[in-house]
């Protein structure tokens, strides 16, 4: 499909917690990690900390694959997160999907959801300000 | 209260914690402690790296160790263990942390009602008056001690 672009939409902190694409919806890119020990807090419950990373994950990815669109190049550096924890994270597979709320010229909106069995009952949500700084060199 | 009265250890907890699950995967050490705040310590490893290309730790650790801190610094506060969950989290990140360095995240829990938790805090890089970053967080009790 033309209007996927191709991004590297994984950090090395996000392939060794072991999230992943999942798929693309209208263009954006939805983050998944499943569950298992890296990932758990609380016995059988999602890491407050954990779910924070894939949100923080498919923020980027949804920004990067925005960039990639518009053919702009960027280093993203993190500003803020502010993450809220709707519902308990249980012992399945969680998704997450960011939307660029407002794309400046040099930092990023970003609000994202994270979910596990319905998109329409998120079990946390966030909103990112990230730096878009020119690549040096 | 002096230390000998106090139930809750954290070094102890820190310990019990991080033996297992994400803060075990993350390598999570105990630091230090007062009366009412917990530092930890997050090592420096190669693959918890941002953005590729660049040799910077991922902001999603120091969310996860703040997390972590502020919850046993909440623990350390109530002097007691009692199922929490994190409500509100919110970490500005100052700049980036030094390549190699441990990055250790100190929270102090401000103030406890019946049925919320108020913690502030900081991460630094080995220097706590430069922070790489700030946070604030609320907590809430999961099932609540009557008459607390």
């Amino acid at each position: 499909m033309a209007d996927i672009p191709d991004i590297e939409a994984l950090t090395p902190y996000a392939r060794s917690l072991g999230i992943a694409l999942d798929r693309w919806e209208d263009g954006t890119p939805i983050m998944a990690v499943s569950f298992d020990e890296m990932v758990e807090g609380r016995p059988d419950h999602y890491h407050g900390g954990a779910t924070g990373g894939l949100l923080e994950t498919a923020g980027y990815a949804a920004l990067r694959a925005e960039l990639a669109r518009l053919e702009r190049e960027a280093v993203l550096k993190p500003i803020n997160i502010t993450v809220q924890y709707l519902a308990a994270g249980k012992s399945r597979t969680s998704y997450a999907r960011g939307r660029i709320t407002k794309l400046g010229r040099r930092s990023a909106n970003i609000t994202v959801e994270a979910w596990q069995d319905d998109p329409a009952r998120p079990i946390a949500t966030a909103v990112m300000n990230v730096l878009m700084a020119e690549p040096s060199g | 209260m002096s230390e000998q009265d106090r139930k809750f250890d954290p070094a102890k907890a820190t310990a019990f914690f991080t033996g297992r699950g994400h803060s075990g995967w993350l390598g999570l050490r105990y630091s230090d402690h007062g009366d009412d705040w917990v530092e930890l310590e997050l090592p420096w490893r190669e693959d918890l790296l941002g953005e590729d290309g660049q040799r910077v730790l991922a902001s999603g650790p120091i969310l996860s160790l703040m997390d972590m801190a502020s919850g046993m610094a909440i623990w350390r506060a109530m002097d007691e263990f009692t199922a929490i969950a994190t409500l509100d989290l919110r970490v500005d990140y100052v700049r980036p942390a030094r390549e190699g360095a441990s990055v250790f995240g100190r929270s102090q829990c401000y103030r406890l009602t019946r049925s919320a938790a108020f913690v502030r805090g900081l991460a630094h890089d080995g220097d706590a008056d430069d922070p790489v970053a700030h946070i604030q967080a609320v907590f809430m009790k999961i099932a609540p001690t009557a008459r607390l």
